[in-house]
């Protein structure tokens, strides 16, 4: 009789190096806990005050809803100023930061830089830095979304022409096309339906983030979400982040429906 | 081993290279090409003259479509020359290499088309052969007279009657057609085509290559093709060349030969 087949090991054995990685990634995390001195204690002792200020929220103070509406609408169209004016700069940018299309090893390094820079470094950042140097107002604000979103899409745009099936690249170079033809009639329409979706994503994305970059004075709603904390008028606070919920829900909504069709 | 015909039976880039070159279309001399370790091509020689259908076959790995790709630098050969439509493709600059590649059609055996595109435009992309610029990047920006010239190399291949289709919901024959339709909307004094019809069923194999043979006797056009299919090559083949090992091991006229003097290609 055959001896009965026997089943391989559910796990591997960790290597020694496997091991002490682990252990050390382990180690990091528990200390990053202990530095931030987050404890179920003070969750605990937290949850009244948050209870309170929920209290004080109720009912959403509405008198002052045509302004949070006004500025709303600002905050989108900063978003969509922003993203708009990061996207065209993002694919002259992403068409250097691909290797196979990018003229030359050093222009796809610095593109590459370029745009891991605007990623890095945070949205609010940079809307610090144009707030001093256009003043407050929804200029900073739209500045800081647009190079942010070149960062983001930048990256995504590049990644997506270079996973483009490269026949029809080669077909139109074997025809003597030049160098942009061959960009924008075989790499552009293939790498098409990502760019939507990405720029849609970067659309939301801009949409949460111009909240955020009013609390530096860079326009939209931000500001007023500031000084209803500031004033602890939390029934309006309540307000503007319903507000803002709404708008954010509405351009996710409204961005998915899109992808779908598209994709 | 068994060669059907002696080399000399048909022209070869062997003599004063001027005099061969006026002669013929296309000229390769000891064109050489390996992968990293593995050698592709060994000093292959060949001249076809103008107006010759000319097919190459040899087992996978022999060499045919990096011969191909070589005589157009669309991959760069190690050592040898290659002369098309007269001038010296090795010593081209890019510009030059760009002008070149616009008078040879190139049909591959993947079709190439873009997907998302129409069957009109990407006809179209082959008059980027001739004009820089968007106008022949989209059929929708096209030029009237651009879009008519398509539509006719459409006619040609029996599709106009497709022309808004999207060329990734074509069939694979369809789209073959296509890419021929693009080869032609370029003017092309030589066509080339890497296994044409490989990735077609026998019998759109056999319509796709009729229809493509007829219409590159009609205008008069050099053709060199690869394929695997013996019966092609005798077919439509004035001459056929074999490769193996990244050699020329049979160089001879179609005519002079049957099916069973190539099957020791393959052996």
């Amino acid at each position: 009789m055959a001896s009965p087949l026997q089943s391989p090991d559910r796990f591997e054995r960790p290597s020694v190096v496997t091991f002490l990685a682990g252990a050390i990634a382990l180690a990091v995390v528990v200390h990053a806990f202990s530095a931030v001195g987050i404890s179920p204690v003070r969750l605990m002792e937290g949850i009244p005050s948050i209870g309170r200020i929920l209290g004080q929220m109720m009912p959403p103070d509405l008198t002052r809803l045509p302004q949070i509406g006004s500025a709303l609408l600002e905050t989108f169209q900063m978003a969509l100023v922003g993203t708009t004016i990061g996207v065209a700069l993002s694919l002259p940018m992403a068409i250097l930061a691909t290797r196979t299309l990018s003229p030359h090893p050093l222009a796809y390094h610095a593109a590459r830089a370029v745009i891991s820079f605007c990623r890095t470094v945070p949205d609010l950042v940079w809307a610090l830095l144009f707030v001093i140097a256009v003043g407050l107002g929804p200029v900073a604000g739209t500045l800081a979304i647009a190079v942010d979103c070149v960062g983001f899409c930048g990256r995504f745009f590049a990644e997506a022409m270079e996973e483009t099936d490269p026949g029809p690249r080669e077909a139109l170079t074997a025809l003597g096309a030049s160098r942009t033809g061959v960009v924008f009639s075989a790499v552009v329409p293939q790498a098409m339906p990502s760019f939507i979706a990405t720029a849609l994503f970067a659309l939301e994305k801009a949409t949460r983030s111009s909240v955020v970059l009013g609390l530096v004075g860079a326009g939209g709603v931000g500001i007023e979400l500031k000084v209803a904390m500031d004033l602890f008028s939390y029934d309006l606070a309540a307000t503007i982040i319903l507000a803002v919920f709404a708008l954010v829900v509405v351009v996710e909504q409204v961005g998915a429906r899109l992808r779908a069709r598209i994709l | 081993m068994a060669i059907a015909l002696p080399l000399e039976a048909t022209p070869t880039a062997a003599g004063d290279p001027a005099a061969v070159a006026a002669l013929h279309d296309l000229t390769v001399q000891g064109l050489t090409k390996a992968f990293g370790a593995r050698p592709v091509l060994r000093g292959v020689d060949l001249a076809v003259p103008r107006g010759q259908a000319v097919a190459l076959i040899g087992a996978n790995g022999a060499g045919k479509s990096t011969l191909l790709r070589c005589c157009l630098r669309l991959i760069e050969p190690d050592l040898g020359q290659v002369g098309l439509l007269g001038e010296g493709v090795t010593s081209l600059r890019r510009s030059g290499l760009r002008r070149l590649r616009a008078r040879v059609g190139f049909v591959f055996q993947r079709h190439n088309l873009v997907g998302r595109s129409s069957a009109l435009t990407n006809v179209l992309h082959g008059g980027q052969a001739r004009h820089d610029g968007p106008l022949y990047w989209l059929q929708s920006l096209a030029p009237p007279a651009a879009r008519t010239e398509a539509m006719r190399c459409l006619d040609r291949v029996g599709l106009a009657d497709l022309a808004l289709q999207r060329a990734d919901r074509l069939s694979g024959g369809q789209s073959q057609r296509v890419a021929i339709a693009r080869a032609l909307m370029q003017r092309p004094e030589l066509v080339m085509a890497d296994e044409p019809v490989a990735s077609l069923d026998p019998s759109a194999g056999e319509e796709v290559m009729d229809l493509f043979v007829q219409l590159i006797r009609e205008e008069g056009l050099t053709l060199v093709f690869t394929s695997h299919n013996l019966e092609h090559a005798l077919a439509y083949a004035d001459r056929v060349v074999a490769l193996k090992d990244g050699r020329i091991v049979l160089d001879a006229p179609s005519s002079a030969l049957a099916a069973r003097d190539l099957a020791f290609v393959y052996g």
